[in-house]
C-alpha cells in the first residue's frame, strides 16, 4: 500500500508532538537529519531577523514563515537538484534548501529585483504574489518537461486560501487532464490573512479536492518534517517515474500553522486567539525534530549550540551581504522589460539619464 | 522562385501556424477546440491531423489555465501559441497576461523569458453574440513587457505571426475577424517574417495622414479613394503593431502632411488614437495645421448586432473625419 491509498483525513505522521515515533521513519542518514534540523533552525532565525529588519525600516513588507519550517524544509529535502520549485512568496526556507541563497530572499524583500534572479543552476521560479497564479505555471512547466520527454518533477507551493481561486482549479485540472509531473503542495496554515480555513471551503479537507481532478490527494502533518519528507518524496518519485495505473500529479495538504502575521503589514491579534496560537506552538516542528534526534542520540547540547551559532553567523553574513548591495542603477528599470529594448524605451531612459546627470541623484532619492 | 497560394487572412494564419509547427519542435498550438475541430474560425484546421495531439492541443475550457500553463511552458523554453476563442473571453486570463506573461522577464532579471504568442480573433462586424466583438487592444498595449500585433492582410498575417512566434518576448496577436475571409492575397508557402514594430504605408498622399490598423484599414482606404477623386490625397499608414508603436513612421507621415486622423474601432477614451495624438504633440507640434482627428468606436459597450453598423467607423464617418482635418 502506498501513502496515497488512504482516506483524505488520515493524516500521515511520523513523529508525534513530543517527537515520539508513530509512523515509518524515512530512510535518511544522521547527517541528513541534522542538516534538515539545521535548515529549520536557519529558516526560523532568518525569519525572526527579517521581521526585525522590517521593524527597523531596513526591509520592506515581509511575509513570515515561522511555524511552517517542517513543511518547507521537509518537502524541499525531497527534491532532486534537477527538479523545479514553483514557490508562492513565503517559501524562503524551501527555496533556501533548493539552493537559493538567503541573500537573494533578503534582496527581494528589500526591494531589489535581483533577489528574484536565482542562479542558473538553481531550479527555482521567481516569487508569485497574486494568489494561486503560479499553479498553472507549475502545470505548464511540468507539461513542457513531459512533452519534451524529460523526466523532471515540479513542486508548486501555495496556501489554503489559494484553493479558493480559479487558478488553483484550472491549474490542477489541467495537470489531471494532461497527467503532468506536478506535485501541488498546499501549505494549509489555517489563515488566509484574517479569514480562517473554514471560510475558504466547505470541504472537510483540502486533500480531498484532488478527487475532483482525478489525481492523488494526501494529508500530512505539516508540523512533522519527517512525514512531510516521506509524502513529498513519494509524490515526486511518482511524478518522475509514474506507475501505469496511477495519476502522475499529487495534491499534498500539509496541515500546519503560521505562528506570526500574514505579512509584517498585518496584526493577527485582531483575528485570532492567543490560545489558538499557544496550542499550535506546542506542535512546533523544530522542537519535535530536535526531541527525536536527541532521543536517537544524534543531537546533544553541544551539537545544538553549534547549530545555533552557525545559523546566527550565516544569517548575519547574508544580511551584511544584502545591505551592502548598492542601489540598482535606474538603467535596470528598463533592462529586462524586453529582450531587445524598443526605441521608445531607450528614449525614455536617455531623457531620464540626462536629467539625472544634470540634477544628480539627490534630486530623485528620498534621504 | 517560391510557390505561392491565394489565401484569405485566416488561411494565411493557419499556414503560418503550420509553417512554424514544422520549423520548430518547441512550438505547440493550444486552446479550446483548436485540435480536432480545427478552431471555431478554422484557423487551426488540419494541424491536429498532421502534428498530433501533443503539438495541437485541445485544452479544457479555461482561459486562465490556457494562458497560465503556456506561461509555464514558455518559461521552460517552449514556444506555445495559445488561442483564446474570442478576444472578449480573454478577461478570465487577464491576470495571467498582465501579472505574469508581461512581467516574467523583468521579474527574473532576464533569466526567464516567455517566447509565447497569445492569439485571439478580435473586433466586430460579423453579427456575433454579446462579448464576441470587442476591441481592447489598448489594455494590452498599456502593459509594458508585451508586444501587440494586429495584421490586416494575409501576406503580412503569416509573416507577422511567424515573427511573433520566433520573438523572444510575449506577443498578443489580435486577428481582425471581420476580414478573416474578406479577400485573398498571394502568400508564399515558404517561411518568412514581417518585422514587428514597423508600420506600412498603404497609400501615399500629401494632404493628410490617416493612421489605422486591422479591419479598419479597408474602410479607411475606401474613404481615401473617394476623397482622392475630390482631389484630397490621404497618406494611409497601417500600424500593424500597436505596441511598440512605430513612432518614426507616424511622425514622418504627419510632418509630410501637417494634418492627421486616427481611425480605430475601439472606444475613443483611452484608445490608441489618444496615444498617437500625444506622440504628434510631443514630436511634431510645429508641423500641426489642424486638430488631430479621431474616428473611433463610441464610448459605449459594444452593441448587439442590430446596432453594430452604427457603432463601427464606416467609410462615411472616416471621410467626414478626414474632411474636418483637411478643411480646418
Amino acid at each position: 500500500m502506498t501513502v496515497f491509498d488512504r482516506a483524505y483525513d488520515d493524516t500521515v505522521r511520523v513523529l508525534d508532538e513530543d517527537g515520539e515515533v508513530v509512523g515509518d521513519v524515512p530512510d535518511l542518514d544522521d547527517e541528513s537529519l541534522v542538516e534538515m534540523y539545521r535548515h529549520m533552525r536557519l529558516a526560523r532565525h532568518f525569519d525572526g531577523r527579517a521581521v526585525s529588519l522590517q521593524r527597523q525600516g531596513r526591509m520592506g513588507t515581509y511575509p513570515p514563515l515561522s511555524g511552517q519550517e517542517g513543511a518547507q524544509i521537509g518537502s524541499a529535502y525531497a527534491l532532486d537538484d534537477d527538479d523545479w520549485m514553483i514557490p508562492s512568496y513565503r517559501e524562503h526556507g524551501a527555496a533556501l534548501v533548493h539552493g537559493l541563497p538567503l541573500k537573494q530572499t533578503l534582496l527581494y524583500w528589500m526591494g531589489h529585483e535581483d533577489g528574484n534572479r536565482a542562479p542558473d543552476d538553481v531550479n527555482v521560479f521567481p516569487v508569485a504574489v497574486p494568489i494561486a497564479s503560479q499553479v498553472p505555471h507549475a502545470t505548464g512547466a511540468a507539461w513542457a518537461s513531459k512533452l519534451r520527454g524529460e523526466d523532471d518533477a515540479f513542486i508548486c507551493y501555495f496556501g489554503d486560501g489559494a484553493t479558493s481561486e480559479g487558478d488553483f482549479h484550472e491549474g490542477v485540472n489541467f495537470a489531471g487532464v494532461f497527467d503532468t509531473p506536478t506535485v501541488f503542495f498546499c501549505n494549509n496554515n489555517q489563515w488566509a490573512i484574517s479569514v480562517p480555513r473554514e471560510r475558504q471551503t466547505r470541504s472537510a479537507t483540502l486533500a480531498q479536492k484532488a478527487e475532483a481532478y482525478g489525481i492523488d490527494g494526501v494529508q500530512v502533518d505539516g508540523m512533522d518534517p519527517l512525514a512531510v519528507y516521506s509524502v513529498t518524496e513519494a509524490a515526486l518519485e511518482k511524478a518522475r517515474d509514474p506507475d501505469a495505473d496511477r495519476p502522475r500529479p499529487t495534491l499534498i495538504e500539509a496541515v500546519q500553522y503560521r505562528f506570526g502575521a500574514h505579512t509584517t503589514a498585518d496584526d493577527p491579534t485582531v483575528y485570532r486567539d492567543d490560545d489558538e496560537v499557544e496550542r499550535w506552538k506546542r506542535k512546533d516542528p523544530i522542537d519535535r525534530l530536535e526531541a527525536y534526534l536527541r532521543d536517537e542520540g544524534v543531537l546533544d547540547d553541544e551539537r545544538v549550540a553549534e547549530v545555533e551559532s552557525s545559523v546566527e553567523a550565516q544569517v548575519a553574513d547574508a544580511i551584511d551581504a544584502a545591505e551592502s548591495m548598492a542601489r540598482p542603477d535606474p538603467r535596470e528599470l528598463f533592462e529586462h522589460a524586453y529582450a531587445e529594448l524598443p526605441p521608445e524605451l531607450e528614449r525614455q531612459y536617455e531623457e531620464f539619464a540626462a536629467l539625472r546627470d544634470e540634477r544628480g541623484d539627490e534630486a530623485f532619492l528620498e534621504d | 522562385m517560391s510557390e505561392t497560394q491565394n489565401l484569405t487572412l485566416v488561411q494565411a494564419i493557419r499556414d503560418g501556424l503550420h509553417t512554424e509547427l514544422r520549423e520548430d519542435d518547441d512550438v505547440v498550438v493550444m486552446g479550446q477546440d483548436v485540435g480536432k475541430n480545427g478552431g471555431v474560425f478554422r484557423a487551426t484546421e488540419g494541424l491536429f491531423d498532421e502534428f498530433g495531439g501533443d503539438r495541437v492541443i485541445d485544452t479544457p475550457l479555461a482561459e486562465s489555465g490556457i494562458v497560465g500553463t503556456a506561461v509555464g511552458m514558455a518559461a521552460m523554453g517552449m514556444r506555445p501559441v495559445p488561442e483564446i476563442q474570442f478576444s472578449g473571453f480573454m478577461y478570465p486570463g487577464f491576470d495571467q497576461i498582465v501579472s505574469h506573461m508581461a512581467r516574467f522577464r523583468t521579474r527574473s532579471r532576464g533569466r526567464f523569458t516567455l517566447p509565447m504568442t497569445l492569439r485571439a480573433p478580435y473586433g466586430g462586424g460579423i453579427r456575433a453574440p454579446e462579448h464576441h466583438s470587442e476591441s481592447k487592444e489598448a489594455f494590452y498595449a498599456h502593459e509594458a513587457g508585451l508586444k501587440v500585433v494586429i495584421p490586416s492582410t494575409p501576406y503580412e498575417a503569416k509573416g507577422l505571426l511567424a515573427a511573433s512566434i520566433r520573438d523572444p518576448d510575449p506577443v498578443v496577436f489580435l486577428e481582425p475577424k471581420l476580414i478573416y475571409r474578406a479577400f485573398r492575397e498571394e502568400v508564399p508557402e515558404e517561411p518568412y517574417t514581417v518585422p514587428i514594430g514597423e508600420a506600412a504605408t498603404r497609400r501615399e498622399g500629401d494632404d493628410v495622414a490617416v493612421f489605422t490598423y486591422g479591419a479598419m484599414t479597408r474602410p479607411t482606404l475606401e474613404a481615401a479613394e473617394t476623397l482622392g477623386e475630390e482631389g484630397i490625397e490621404c497618406e494611409v499608414v497601417d500600424l500593424r503593431t500597436v505596441s511598440p508603436l512605430d513612432r518614426e513612421a507616424i511622425v514622418e507621415a504627419f510632418e509630410k502632411t501637417g494634418r492627421a486622423v486616427v481611425v480605430h474601432e475601439a472606444p475613443k477614451t483611452g484608445g490608441l488614437a489618444g496615444e498617437i495624438t500625444a506622440i504628434l504633440q510631443e514630436e511634431a507640434l510645429l508641423y500641426q495645421e489642424a486638430p488631430i482627428g479621431r474616428v473611433t468606436g463610441f464610448d459605449v459597450p459594444y452593441p448587439l448586432y442590430a446596432l453594430e453598423d452604427y457603432y463601427l467607423p464606416s467609410a462615411a464617418r472616416i471621410e467626414d473625419g478626414i474632411l474636418e482635418a483637411v478643411e480646418f
